[in-house]
């Protein structure tokens, strides 16, 4: 049996914002901890369950390898999908800068 | 107000084809009701009143040339705003898409079109779809047709009073984890959830992609038959979806369910439930038997697990799904000046509060050393529960719960505690869980005069039987109010 994980803590929640890329104002790091807290005490009926030897689903239907046949046909024209985006330049998105940023 | 005044879809239909009525007289009636009652209600994120004219144009303009526009000539059809049409806002109720523009018509839009049906606007919801109420919606909620003061359910609320309202006779809704049938139960209509695969998902905005599935949402169960069969069958586009053709239903409404082994699930017609919607479970569990069907108690011990199973499973699939949004090729920008800021400021100022919960709850029940005890137990549970059902239906074709334990309740009533809100979902989320189909028809009303859905539940793939069921509750709900 695994060891049931301790409850959820306000550092855990600031932690799991940032990997989600989400900042928190400290109120709302007050609000969601005891919010995500009491979902995954609910949780605890699951943890408790013994599931030795059930292969898990992740998927409800039987389908494998879908592959379509290989042939060209049109896609999305690049125009109309760049139409939507925030900042572009020479036909491709635009962000800031990436190297230097991990200083 | 109430559904059975409006035309159904099939007798508008029946008469744009047969040119004896117009396609632009249907749309204007139905614009007209819009126009009364919309401000009231706020079903709608965008009416597309001079889009839904011209379309009716051209239906009219192709049944004078002695063209056939399709099954659904001239009907109007409201779209959840989470499926993607071309050139038309889609916004998914959340401020990070407000504006956005898809390039492409989701699969069901197309279909629709080439059936001759009018995309009359598109329908509030839950902020991509989390929620049960459609108070989550960055554009504010939208409000029950039967009581003001009441949710219509959600997360597809707005579909839901856009039928009950009769602005517009068929709606479609996306359904993760009840998403269409808990806000057909609360608004007194029709609303199904297809076996996972039936219904291609291409152009749906992802929430949790192995629950999502798209349905139909009428004042009939002929017009639902008949709308899913246009919107399902298999799809290229989809890699999930079923290669086989969408079931034929309208042709077996009639064939009773004389024989059929139905059982009435015992984990679901209990506590939990409310007095008066156990009462209407039973009294249609009566209508089924004096109609020939063989009714049982059957048991779904896994059932009590779906919720937790589903609160790990559907926010884990949000959380990776909901990462596309970074302010990069659509949607919201905030500008910094690194990339990374930019990231987080864009998806911090475009997210409301229950996106934010769930992206973290299940970036928490992803991340290391919580996989096994949250995500990967979950999906064992889920296997539990698909072996129960399979179980169950040795013994029977169908099952019977309630839709939702209660009936619609006030705005504002569950808002502020996220898990009483989940707790909606509780008879509803099996079926997501295994990839079967399910549907809510409405069965009478509460004590408080509102609307009361019973749940018909069926195999993989069992859509026809299901419908069968629904057929003979609804002619008996027409019975009783004649």
């Amino acid at each position: 049996m695994l060891a049931m994980p301790k409850p959820i803590s306000r550092a855990d929640v600031a932690h799991v914002a940032r990997l989600a890329r989400l900042r928190l104002t400290d109120d709302e790091l007050d609000q969601f901890t005891p919010q995500l807290a009491a979902v995954l005490a609910h949780a605890a009926d699951v943890e408790a369950l013994d599931v030795t030897g059930v292969i898990p689903t992740a998927h409800p239907l039987p389908l494998r390898n879908v592959v379509r046949v290989d042939v060209v046909r049109p896609s999305i024209d690049r125009a109309a999908v760049l139409a939507a985006a925030p900042n572009v330049q020479d036909g491709q998105f635009r962000v800031p800068s990436i190297l230097a940023e991990e200083s | 107000m109430t559904a059975g005044v409006a035309p159904t879809a099939v007798s508008i239909a029946a008469e744009v084809r047969g040119g004896t009525r117009s396609a632009r007289s249907v749309v204007e009636e139905h614009l007209a009701r819009i126009a009364e009652r919309e401000p009231a209600i706020h079903a709608f994120n965008l009416v597309l009143r001079d889009e839904a004219l011209a379309a009716a144009d051209a239906v009219d303009a192709a049944v004078a040339a002695g063209d056939d526009p399709g099954p659904l000539a001239g009907v109007p059809v409201a779209l959840k705003d989470n499926l993607c049409t071309r050139g038309i806002p889609t916004t998914c109720s959340s401020r990070i898409l407000e504006g956005w523009r898809p390039p492409y018509d989701a699969t069901v839009v197309e279909r629709l079109r080439r059936s001759g049906a009018i995309t009359i606007g598109k329908t509030n919801l839950d902020e991509f779809a989390m929620g049960s109420s459609t108070e989550n919606s960055a554009f504010g909620p939208t409000r029950n047709p039967h009581d003001l003061t009441k949710v219509p359910g959600g997360s597809s609320g707005g579909s839901a009073a856009a039928v009950a309202a009769n602005f517009a006779p068929l709606a479609l809704g996306s359904d993760t984890g009840g998403s269409i049938r808990q806000p057909a139960s609360l608004c007194g209509v029709v609303g199904v959830k297809p076996t996972y695969g039936v219904v291609s998902r291409y152009g749906l905005v992802a929430f949790a992609s192995s629950l999502d599935q798209i349905g139909p949402f009428a004042t009939t169960v002929h017009d639902a038959a008949l709308l899913l069969e246009i919107i399902g069958g298999h799809d290229p586009l989809d890699s999930t979806s079923i290669p086989s053709p969408a079931p034929s239903l309208v042709d077996v409404l009639d064939r009773g369910v004389d024989g059929l082994r139905i059982g009435i699930i015992g984990e679901l017609a209990g506590e939990g439930i409310a007095p008066d919607v156990l009462a209407r479970l039973h009294e249609a569990a009566n209508v089924l038997e004096k109609a020939g069907a063989i009714i049982d108690t059957a048991t779904i011990p896994a059932a009590m697990y779906g919720l937790s199973a589903y609160y790990l499973i559907a926010p884990a699939e949000a959380s990776s799904n909901l990462a596309r949004y970074d302010g990069v090729r659509y949607g919201l920008r905030v500008d910094a000046p690194t990339t990374a800021e930019m990231n987080e400021l864009s998806r911090t100022a475009g997210f409301g509060a229950e996106v934010k919960r769930r992206i973290m709850l299940g970036t928490y029940a992803l991340s290391a050393g919580y996989y096994d005890s949250y995500y990967g137990k979950a999906q064992k549970v889920r296997t539990l529960i698909i072996n129960d059902f399979a179980k169950a239906y040795e013994q029977f074709d169908l099952l019977l719960s309630p839709t939702s334990p209660t009936t619609a309740f006030a705005l504002g009533a569950k808002t502020s505690d996220p898990l009483t809100m989940y707790l909606n979902d509780i008879c509803t989320i099996p079926s997501n869980l295994a990839g079967q189909p399910a549907m809510s028809v409405p069965f009478g009303v509460g004590d408080d005069g509102m609307p009361v859905g019973v749940q018909l539940l069926a195999p993989l793939q069992g859509e026809p039987t299901m419908f069968r069921a629904a057929a003979v509750l609804e002619a008996a709900m027409k019975e009783t109010s004649r």
